[in-house]
């Protein structure tokens, strides 16, 4: 009896493998990426140093593997325990052994016709908590998966895709909740951020984005605009463990670009909210762009940073949104300290003492059309950002690009498009971009190195004090995150769209991105 | 403002016998048949479904563009149907909620986004054919049906792309409108050696230039003195004043019957 349990004890130890105190000290396990952006607080960093200035020149592919994804392939594996978990659009799974790079199983989702997504049936990764996987599936599904086999432990509807609901962001597992958000705003959706219990996928609570009547915030929105007002969730926040605070990024107001039938500031839409994370109620907001005409979805990753600010120690949050300002607030209360632009912008004239922009009413689509920077994808998107904890600097990949927004009609129908502007691109200028780096703080430019093309790629940092970018040109390299200066470069012969990661295995630091629809993963020989 | 539910007993007020007039009026003013309620049903639906990735009149975007007369995925107008309402598999194109009928509307709409003006031209194709061949000096260039140069864009089916004014002003004035990566770019290397030419493909490290003798340059950037594009100058010469205005009525005469048909 006693060999028994004790076998037992050692089989749930060996199973039950990443634990919350996992997640929680991740920045203390560099040889493993345990979370969509490598920690609670977002830094997207690594502090491996074996790849470093003296010997990044030597960096080699050390295996590849080619998903079956046709479309943009934006993921962050997890890698952890020997095994990466990998996933490709639209909705799945695969393990591979590290040693390898050969499969350990396959989960592959048939998706029904009929799924309209805006912007491409892609997916960011997953979840991981004890012995479990938790994707978001593109017809808004989250499904659990076992880590071992890759079978599905429990599938439980999120959101009815009839509506025009999908969910693209990997989850973010806490102690005891899965947390997932919700894309579909160009369909009219009402968003919204759920939780569900890891064990039962039972939903624990859900926080809507745009409050009901008797709901504080639903005097923002002009008479039942808010049922279709957007403001979705589809990117992967952070945590505070010690405040038991969670952040999210809400998306742009539907529709995007017409705002006669939403009067008013429309929260929680372009905002970004703080949830007890155990009941989900607000704690407080901020919102970056009141009554948005312009699709500044602020779903970007909240950066969580504790320093001197001011001559306190204080918590803070780092955001470098879509809308060209670098924001700093204090995540304790959502007090604004910074908004400082780090890219082209014409939608506002200036941001007031309390974070408040004084708008340029010449950005709003007109009839004869309005010329905005940045266009619609933003100066910065989905790809993350990154930060050094050795440099102390911020490093963002830029989109340097505007458009032109004409004014149109939008009337809500069950989904359907629901956008109020066509846009026209320009012809008389190039858009291009960069990689820039500011000190965290101040926001002060410490450094840029440009890119021919506005790109899609997520940065990592390293304790190797090396910057990790790729381009749509499929160019992947190194930087000195000092001063910006190249080290490295390899042509991979596909754009890439996705978030470089580092993991370390049987004692040698590897680099991993995926180029096209391939996983390369690099070592110096 | 006060609403009232659908149905419900709202105050109302006689319309008076003026207002029915003048009602009337504007009717009658912007009747419309019913085959252009039709299209402008169309083109509202492609406006607000289509139109913010394929451009208001299909130059593209984030989508392909769909003004031209023949689109890969969509040959026939049954696969034009399919591809309207359910998508393109492994694409970023998405299914849509259109009915049959709203699904035709559009794409009979996009089918007019393809078609150029068909207006008659003036000139003799066969004059402009040799002229294209022999003065013009053309070819040196540009290809049509798999013969000339790479300098300049391919020719082959230009007639069903560009309308007769499209294709006189682009003779007269090349810089009016100029095709994709055909601008005038600069380089000199570091040694001081200078190409110019237009770009067959570049990135952040590298960029490949094509000279007008038709010889590839790729260069490294890091190589280089400077780099100057002029997206507003083409290096196509003006034959404004090379050509008298018959001739460039025979000119394009002769482009605007280039089309696929015509090269088969």
């Amino acid at each position: 009896m006693k060999i028994l349990l004790t076998a037992c004890l050692a089989a749930g130890t060996l199973f039950a493998q990443v634990s919350y105190d996992r997640l929680r000290n991740a920045a203390r396990e560099p040889a493993s990426w345990l979370t969509y952006s490598g920690d609670y607080q977002s830094h997207h960093y690594s502090a491996l140093n074996q790849i470093n200035h003296s010997n990044v020149n030597r960096l080699k592919v050390a295996w590849m593997y080619q998903t079956r994804g046709r479309q943009h392939v934006e993921t962050t594996p997890l890698v952890f325990d020997g095994v990466m978990y990998l996933t490709d659009p639209p909705s799945d799974v695969t393990a591979l052994d590290l040693r390898t790079g050969r499969p350990i199983w396959h989960y592959r989702r048939g998706i029904p016709e009929g799924i309209s997504v805006c912007c491409g049936q892609v997916n960011r990764g997953v979840a991981v908590l004890d012995d479990q996987l938790f994707i978001g599936t593109i017809d808004s599904h989250l499904v659990a998966l076992d880590l071992k086999s890759g079978r599905v432990r429990w599938d439980v509807p999120v959101a009815d895709p009839k509506l025009g609901y999908s969910m693209t962001a990997a989850p973010l597992a806490l102690k005891n909740k899965i947390i997932v958000g919700v894309a579909g705003a160009e369909y009219g959706v009402r968003g919204f951020l759920d939780a569900y219990d890891p064990k039962t996928g039972k939903r624990a609570w859900r926080f809507w984005t745009t409050p009901a009547p008797g709901e504080p915030g639903n005097e923002t929105w002009s008479g039942d605009s808010w049922k279709n007002g957007g403001a979705t969730t589809w990117l992967t926040g952070s945590y505070d463990p010690e405040l038991n605070l969670l952040y999210w990024g809400a998306g742009n107001p539907s529709p995007n670009y017409n705002g006669q039938s939403r009067q008013g500031d429309n929260l929680y839409s372009d905002s970004v909210i703080a949830l007890d994370a155990d009941t989900g109620k607000l704690k407080w907001h901020f919102q970056f762009v009141p009554h948005d005409l312009n699709d500044i979805d602020s779903n970007q990753i909240p950066v969580l940073l504790d320093a001197e600010y001011g001559g306190r120690r204080r918590k803070l949050m780092l955001f470098a949104n879509r809308n060209a300002f670098y924001y700093l607030l204090d995540r304790a209360t959502g007090e604004f300290l910074l908004a400082k632009p780090f890219a082209k912008q014409t939608w506002a004239k200036s941001i007031d003492p309390r974070g408040r922009p004084v708008k340029n009413e010449a950005s709003a689509p007109s009839e004869k059309g309005a010329l905005v920077y940045p266009d619609d994808d933003g100066t910065s998107n989905w790809f993350s950002p990154s930060y050094s904890p050795r440099t102390k600097l911020f490093y963002q990949n830029v989109r340097e690009k505007g458009a032109m927004y004409f004014l149109t009609e939008a009337q809500y129908q069950t989904g359907r498009m629901y956008l109020g502007a066509t846009k026209r691109n320009l012809t008389d200028e190039e858009p291009y971009g960069a990689l820039r780096a500011w000190n965290a703080l101040t926001g002060e430019p410490a450094w840029e190195f440009k890119v021919h093309t506005p790109p899609w790629c997520g940065l990592l940092a390293t304790g190797g004090d090396l910057v990790f970018s790729g381009t749509m040109e499929g160019d992947f390299f190194a930087l000195n995150a000092t001063n910006g200066k190249l080290l490295w470069r390899i042509q991979t012969g596909a754009e890439i769209w996705s978030n470089p990661i580092s993991y370390q295995h049987e004692g040698k630091q590897y680099i991993a991105v995926v180029a096209g629809s391939t996983l390369i993963t690099f070592a110096v020989e | 403002m006060v609403e009232y539910p659908k149905g419900s007993n709202m105050p109302r007020k006689k319309p008076s016998l003026l207002s029915i007039c003048v009602i009337l009026l504007c009717a009658n003013a912007n009747a419309q048949s019913p085959a252009q309620d039709q299209a402008a049903r169309g083109e509202k639906l492609y406006l607000s479904q289509c139109s913010f990735c394929h451009g208001q009149t299909g130059e593209g975007g984030r989508g392909s563009p769909l003004n031209r007369p023949r689109l890969r995925h969509a040959p026939d107008d049954e696969a034009l149907l399919r591809v309207i309402r359910r998508g393109i598999a492994d694409t970023a194109m998405p299914s849509s909620w259109m009915t049959e009928n709203e699904a035709q509307l559009v794409a009979a709409h996009i089918r007019k986004l393809g078609r150029v003006s068909t207006i008659a031209t003036p000139g003799n194709p066969l004059k402009g054919e040799q002229l294209f061949r022999s003065t013009g000096g053309c070819t040196r260039c540009h290809t049509v049906q798999g013969s000339g140069g790479a300098f300049g864009p391919d020719l082959t089916t230009i007639g069903e792309r560009r309308s007769s004014t499209h294709l006189r002003e682009s003779l007269v004035n090349p810089n009016a409108d100029i095709s994709s990566g055909y601008f005038e770019i600069r380089a000199t290397t570091k040694e001081g050696r200078a190409i110019e030419g237009v770009r067959v493909n570049e990135d952040t490290f590298s960029i490949q230039l094509r000279d007008a003798g038709g010889k590839l340059h790729s260069l490294w950037k890091a190589d280089l003195k400077s780099l100057d594009k002029n997206l507003k100058n083409s290096l196509m010469p003006s034959y404004g004043k090379s050509f008298t205005p018959a001739e460039l009525d025979d000119l394009v005469a002769y482009l605007a019957k280039l089309t696929e048909d015509s090269s088969q």
